[in-house]
């Protein structure tokens, strides 16, 4: 039999590129997300006194549940090379349900989990239309945007409903010993994402399917359960947020949550995941919250006012997005 | 002859310390056809793109008419005449003919407007003096492949080409329009034009060629006059450099009972009354033209092309296939002919590419265990011998001849009984061609049936036991083995009668 002698010349070349240079580079280009945080944090802590004390880093967690959560989601939608512009709305619709809900009498746990499927219902009807249909995620999340926020002022017209019961404003405010409740069902939610992602054959085809869906579904991948699985999944965690987010509030409100999908798929895309599919990491995407949240937190503690937080948070999320692009390039040409 | 036009003399190129190039010398004259031939990764790309200026060489000249050109860059290179005509064409799809030959140079009128009239009258102009018949009025997504490569090579001529490049021409056009390509060849040299004609086809490297360079692991082995070139094993011999003695490896396997039988299929416009039968253990070559229906006969066994009438029968059991996961149950896989489009995840794992269609098989509670995965893929990685530093790298790294041998494992490892192999050796280097072809009769020998298309007529008539030649939809004819030669499959491609 011939032996390849051809190919051997690429694999020695892989080999002998590790020098210490050549380290250095992959540090920084595997984990300029984590160097980013690092670095945020080492001159919060020293620009600010109370930065770096153990109450406002709780403080900076409980805050960044929320938009955890959502990042998990939005992580697998974009994975598959998808995009969720109505997150946002989807956080409105679910608070306002909940609200709803238990202001009627509904017990809280029914509640939650009605809302949840709730949530989980209008992910799968817009995965349906996204893989079934063929319309674009853009768009047809774009027209959910306005369907759902009209549909949460309907609703309530136009008023928050407010929710007093105690154990309801725990999932959202409560500590269990000096953990917060927020943190701990952001935990598991993290956790159930990751081993999804990573260790189930769902997981595996997500990526499969961002990456070349010809190629997916010539191996026999039902790529229609598993697209529509994906944003029926985001949904239910979406709704999650929602209810976490209602909590907080005491209140079920139209307006709460618009405009925080763009930080989700800014924290999805700080973290490395490829907008375009294929690739990304819950890990990274943890990152990319850790990194809008410390900023957020930070702005707060150096007095920048909210007008001047919005430039710097979209500045930052541009040079984010710049280097992920040039990194991008330097793969391909190489 | 007349004083070289480009001379490149001791050129070496390094990345990081490997070299890509080391001492290739290359002298191209005026009006003559220049083939530069080698393995995949003996270092073509790399000097095609030291010329287009895509690269910097690290040491060595670069002589263009007698000038010596200190870096080559783009710029240069197109001003000083030296045109690329890639493997992937670069068109504007939504465009004229005609606005694509003056892609960035379209004429103007005064008004700084496009002047339509002269722009279509020019192209009329250079299509003619070239004798090809395209409407500059077209758009060029209604042309073919063939003419969009035509209307490059016109662009060219348009901007005064002096050295034309051309990698891997013919690679997907069919045996008629590649006739086309070859006289224009004759015609651009008739005009003065030079060209470096890069491919992996022998018989085109032997009609139009005056001189050849051989080049193996970016090396420079020896540039020779065609004349003085006896036969193909000689140049192959100087490309992998051993000798080539049965590249094909084809052991006859006993056939068994017929696995699969086709009947009266037909699609209308695409597939005529097609009817066939497999055995275990055969492999069954389907020749012909580009576009004469091979691809669409696996595509209907497949489930990815919906037929109007006809059944499919396997293992004398009438079956329907719809989609992929049907065919797929039934035992069947399918190696399409385009890797990166339809094959590969690019990005993700070498591991993951193997076991993509049969990830099923290493689920326990639920969870994906990556040991037994790992443990499959690393076992056919040395089966079919996948040149890869860690099963873990993005596949996008390896070359295109072990992708290839990649994906066949994918199949493979499902232990199909039914294997349908669309050009399973297009753009494969011929030391991974072997391996591949040897797997295939192995597969077969193991009692496997064997669908394999091909445009090469060498590997159809040194792998099937039968083959059925396409013609325009139709099964034109059904060769058996003494029968299966060159040019007994041409005749009925073509629709001629077979000589026995």
């Amino acid at each position: 039999m011939l032996k390849d002698s051809a190919s051997g010349l690429e694999v020695t070349q892989n080999r002998k590129q590790t020098g210490w240079k050549d380290t250095l580079y992959l540090i920084f280009d595997k984990g300029s997300t984590m160097v980013g945080l690092v670095l945020l944090f080492v001159v919060l802590s020293i620009v600010t006194t109370d930065f770096l004390t153990v109450d406002n880093l709780i403080n900076v967690t409980r805050q960044a549940t929320v938009l955890c959560i959502m990042a998990v989601g939005m992580t697998f939608i974009i994975i598959t090379g998808g995009i969720d512009l109505s997150a946002g709305s989807q956080i409105a619709v679910s608070g306002v349900a909940v609200a709803g809900l238990i202001t009627a009498g509904v017990p809280i746990p029914l509640a939650v989990l009605l809302t949840i499927i709730l949530g989980g219902l209008i992910g799968l009807f817009i995965g349906a239309a996204v893989s079934t249909q063929k319309i674009p995620p853009f768009i047809v999340t774009l027209g959910m945007t306005t369907i759902l926020s009209g549909l949460a002022f309907v609703y309530t017209q136009g008023n928050p409903i407010a929710v007093t019961d105690a154990a309801f404003r725990a999932l959202g405010r409560g500590y269990l010993g000096p953990i917060p409740i927020p943190v701990m069902i952001m935990v598991v939610v993290v956790i159930i994402g990751h081993v999804l992602l990573t260790h189930t054959r769902f997981g595996r085809y997500v990526y499969t399917i961002g990456d070349n869906e010809e190629a997916a579904r010539l191996c026999g991948i039902n790529v229609t359960w598993v697209k529509t699985g994906v944003y029926a999944f985001g949904g239910a965690v979406m709704a999650i947020a929602g209810i976490i987010l209602a909590s907080r509030l005491s209140t079920g409100s139209p307006n709460s949550g618009t405009g925080s999908e763009l930080d989700a798929i800014a924290a999805v895309v700080l973290g490395g995941t490829n907008l375009f599919g294929g690739e990304g990491k819950i890990v990274g995407t943890l990152m990319g919250v850790a990194i809008i949240s410390i900023l957020n937190n930070g702005l707060n503690l150096l007095d920048v006012s909210s007008y001047n937080q919005l430039m710097i948070k979209g500045l930052v999320i541009l040079l984010a997005v710049w280097l992920n692009s040039i990194k991008a390039r330097k793969k391909q040409s190489v | 002859m007349s004083s070289p036009i480009l001379e490149l003399q001791h050129i070496c190129k390094e990345f990081s310390g490997v070299k890509a190039l080391s001492d290739v010398s290359l002298t191209v004259y005026p009006g003559s056809v220049h083939a530069l031939v080698g393995e995949n990764g003996a270092g073509k790309s790399t000097l095609i793109k030291i010329l287009t200026g895509a690269y910097s060489k690290t040491s060595g000249t670069i002589t263009f008419q007698g000038q010596e050109i200190e870096q080559m860059d783009p710029k240069l290179s197109k001003k000083l005449g030296i045109h690329c005509i890639y493997q992937e064409l670069n068109v504007a799809r939504y465009q004229t003919v005609a606005e694509n030959v003056f892609l960035g140079t379209q004429p103007t009128t005064r008004f700084g407007l496009i002047d339509w009239k002269k722009m279509n009258r020019a192209a009329k102009e250079i299509f003619s003096s070239l004798q090809i018949d395209i409407n500059p009025k077209q758009l060029v997504k209604d042309i073919s492949i063939a003419q969009k490569q035509m209307v490059e090579i016109a662009r060219a001529i348009s901007q005064n080409a002096k050295i034309l490049i051309m990698d891997e021409p013919t690679s997907s056009l069919s045996e008629r329009e590649t006739e086309v390509l070859l006289s224009l060849v004759e015609e651009l040299k008739q005009k003065g034009v030079s060209i470096l004609y890069v491919s992996h086809r022998m018989d085109e490297i032997f009609r139009v060629c005056d001189t050849v360079t051989v080049l193996r692991d970016g090396q420079h082995i020896k540039t020779l006059p065609m004349n003085e070139v006896k036969n193909v094993d000689t140049l192959v011999e100087l490309m992998v450099n051993r000798k080539v003695t049965d590249y094909f490896n084809k052991v006859d396997a006993p056939l068994g009972e017929p696995i699969l039988s086709v009947q009266n299929l037909a699609k209308s416009g695409v597939l005529k009354n097609i009817s066939f039968e497999l055995r275990r253990g055969e492999i069954l070559g389907i020749a012909g033209l580009v576009g004469a229906g091979r691809t669409e006969i696996a595509q209907a066994l497949f489930g990815l092309l919906k037929k109007d009438t006809g059944d499919i029968y396997i293992d004398h059991q009438k079956v329907e296939i719809k989609k992929p996961s049907d065919a797929i149950k039934l035992g069947i896989g399918f190696v399409t002919e385009n890797r990166k489009e339809t094959g590969l995840a690019l990005k993700q794992s070498v591991r993951a590419n193997i076991t993509m269609s049969n990830l099923k098989k290493y689920v326990k509670y639920l969870l994906v265990n990556k040991q037994a995965e790992k443990k499959a893929a690393e076992e056919y990685k040395k089966k079919l011998n996948i040149k890869t530093a860690t099963l873990e790298q993005p596949i996008s790294t390896l070359s295109g001849g072990n992708q290839q041998k990649a994906i066949l494992s994918r199949w493979i490892i499902q232990e199909p009984r039914i294997l349908i192999l669309d050009e399973p050796c297009r753009g494969v280097d011929v030391g991974a061609k072997a391996e591949i072809f040897a797997q295939i009769s192995q597969l077969a020998q193991q009692g496997v049936g064997i669908i394999m298309i091909s445009s090469e007529i060498p590997e159809i008539v040194g792998m099937s036991d039968r083959a059925i030649v396409m013609r325009e939809g139709r099964i034109a004819g059904i060769l058996e083995k003494p029968a299966i030669t060159p040019d007994n499959i041409l005749k009925l491609a073509f629709g001629g009668g077979v000589s026995a």
